[in-house]
């Protein structure tokens, strides 16, 4: 094992622990809330994970101003730009998750995944 | 550059916007919109299909006109466009097939969003099989994983919310391994377009850096798509999602979406890390060993099954665990074969899901298995159909699904160590396809007594009211004996479109 390494990289590491939280939570909880908290988790992880790829100690972020084009004086903006696209993305899966969640509420009135299917199974359908 | 070749790009952009223009036009005009956008994009595919084919190589579009490390890109070959024209076509009997159910089980004021979902869904899935830049393709996969779940959602009864739930849970967790593969490559490699991905992923792999960490990503990203695909263990959404919801949308599910997932898993065995490493990894065997199960434990599921909808959609587990088999196997030929196999299952399961609509619909909309007791005499054209689709299912000669069970026998030959296992999995698979699928044939054409029918008020199929899914159908079952008469021409396209994919 390489420790001096994970010492170097914490934020990567804490950055997966953080994913790792986040999936379980997404995978074992039976309310439906924890479980879009958990993809919350999850989806913020990554993106700290993709904002610590691009940056460069000592540098700032790549918004020109004083006149300063060199390359030298600018963090890499790409993953910034990454981030930006992946919060859409969540935003909009966790606006269809909670959607789906009001629906179960309203028809079954408990946030219990499993406690819906077993009601299911009774009904029938 | 010629005209044409913008067509790749105007497809996608046509259907994602025709979907908002959907949302402002009543339902019958909406329909309309959305049979002649997927003609139209089908059109302009084979119009691409034919440009490639002529000039024997692939070519690469630039998005806004920045080059390559900097921009995104559309790349075209033969393969993507083969696959671009099957799903058209696919999409559109699926659609013709299913309008009559979309009438009847989604309320009137609803059925102008189905046409925005599934021109979203067709759009996402022209840019999952065009596009050449691995970010691009991941927002794609949500687009598409968003679309699907609003058409399992739909049609509003607590199966199909419990199952639209399940499944955005299930595909949550495998877009969220999916970045995180993307995001570890982009972190090792500095690049998002895929061929650049596979330079720079050739040179650090000669050089014997960073072996972990690629082998992570690979796993992840292979893993993310198995779970978005259906792969066995991870299917416990798909008989909910497909069994219930309604008869389009379940078409549409099995037989594209799930296969959107499974050619971009392709792509980035070939394209973006190339296949050589990925046979080196061993990542293969696991999804061997996988498909496997799948092909055996989907069967008897679906033996045990007693409705008739839930009883395809498990047959569609066994069948995805074909597709895995076949890219387990680590070889250009399995490779070929699961390709095949995606076009063949699409054709023939479709097919399965419109038919079967045809038989419930005369039987008072019964799905159980002892209801469709001589419904093939009640609804022929419907009867036939699922006689088709049962057979190419199992496998006979002529029909689709005995060409791509061929083509992984002779891929497994290949494959020396796989050899075994694999056959072994296809002959015991196929036993048990036959069982529950010629079972099912028996029963509908098992006359039924006359004073059960009259207790049941069953009572045979309006054909006036079958015009639509009539079509469909006869068109799925010639698509059927095309793929299994004259499959040579287009497993020589899926040749040499894998040739130019890489």
């Amino acid at each position: 094992m390489n420790f001096p390494n994970l010492i170097t990289n914490y934020e990567e590491a804490i950055a997966m622990i953080l994913f790792g939280i986040g999936f379980s939570n997404l995978l074992l909880q039976q309310n439906l809330i924890k479980k879009i908290i958990g993809l919350n988790i999850m989806d913020t992880a990554m993106y700290l994970f993709l904002a610590l790829k691009g940056y460069i100690e000592g540098r700032k972020a790549p918004i020109v101003v004083d006149g300063v084009q060199s390359v030298e004086a600018y963090i890499n903006p790409i993953p910034a730009g990454l981030v930006l696209t992946g919060i859409v993305v969540s935003v909009s899966v966790s606006a269809l998750m909670l959607s789906l969640t009001i629906r179960l509420y309203r028809r079954y009135h408990t946030l219990n995944l499993d406690e819906i299917t077993t009601r299911l199974e009774k009904e029938g359908l | 550059m010629e005209f044409v070749q913008n067509f790749p790009f105007i497809c996608i952009i046509l259907s994602l916007f025709s979907g908002p223009l959907s949302s402002i036009l009543d339902r019958k005009k909406a329909k309309w919109v959305n049979i002649t956008v997927i003609t139209a994009i089908g059109a302009m595919n084979v119009a691409v299909l034919q440009f490639v084919i002529r000039t024997g190589e692939a070519y690469v579009y630039r998005m806004g006109h920045f080059s390559a490390p900097w921009g995104n890109e559309i790349r075209v070959g033969v393969l993507e466009a083969v696959m671009a024209v099957f799903f058209c076509v696919i999409m559109l009997l699926s659609m013709i097939g299913g309008s009559l159910e979309r009438e009847r089980e989604l309320e009137p004021s609803k059925e102008n969003l189905y046409y925005i979902m599934v021109n979203l869904l067709l759009s996402s899935l022209l840019a999952l099989i065009y596009t050449n830049d691995l970010f691009t393709a991941y927002v794609f996969v949500e687009i598409n994983t968003i679309s699907a779940c609003g058409l399992i959602m739909i049609k509003q009864n607590g199966r199909t919310i419990v199952g639209a739930t399940r499944y955005m849970i299930m595909s949550l967790l495998g877009s969220g391994m999916l970045l995180l593969g993307i995001c570890f490559l982009y972190g090792i490699t500095g690049h998002l377009l895929m061929s650049n991905i596979q330079e720079i992923v050739r040179k650090i792999y000669s050089v014997g850096q960073y072996r972990m960490p690629l082998l992570v990503a690979l796993g992840l990203m292979s893993v993310g798509l198995a779970i978005k695909s259906a792969l066995y263990p991870f299917h416990g959404w798909l008989p909910d999602a497909y069994g219930y919801s309604t008869v389009s949308s379940a078409a549409i599910l099995s037989s594209l979406v799930s296969k959107g997932y499974i050619f971009l898993l392709i792509k980035i065995f070939s394209r973006v890390i190339g296949f050589d490493i990925v046979r080196d990894s061993r990542v293969v065997n696991v999804l061997f060993v996988f498909g496997i199960v799948g092909m055996i434990m989907g069967s008897v599921d679906a033996i045990r099954e007693s409705n008739v909808r839930r009883m395809i959609a498990y047959s569609s587990v066994a069948q995805i665990g074909y597709i895995y088999m076949g890219l387990g196997l680590g070889t250009t030929a399995g490779v070929i074969a699961s390709l095949f196999h995606i076009i063949s299952h699409a054709a023939t399961k479709s097919l399965l899901f419109v038919a079967a609509s045809g038989l419930t619909d005369a039987s008072n909309d019964s799905t159980d298995f002892f209801d469709l007791t001589g419904a093939g005499y009640r609804n022929k054209l419907a009867g036939v159909a699922f006689t088709v689709g049962s057979l190419s299912m199992v496998g006979i000669p002529a029909c689709a699904g005995f060409i791509s069970k061929l083509l992984f026998a002779q891929a497994s030959v290949e494959a020396v160590h796989k050899l075994l296992p694999a056959l072994i999995a296809l002959a015991v698979s196929t036993v048990l396809n036959a069982v529950y699928f010629m079972k099912t044939v028996i029963r509908i054409y098992t006359p039924e007594k006359k004073e059960v029918l009259a207790a049941k008020q069953f009572t045979p199929a309006h054909m006036s009211d079958q015009k639509a899914k009539s079509v469909a159908m006869i068109c799925f079952i010639a698509l059927n004996l095309l793929l299994g008469l004259k499959s040579e021409p287009i497993v020589e396209l899926l040749q040499s479109g894998l040739q130019m994919f890489a």
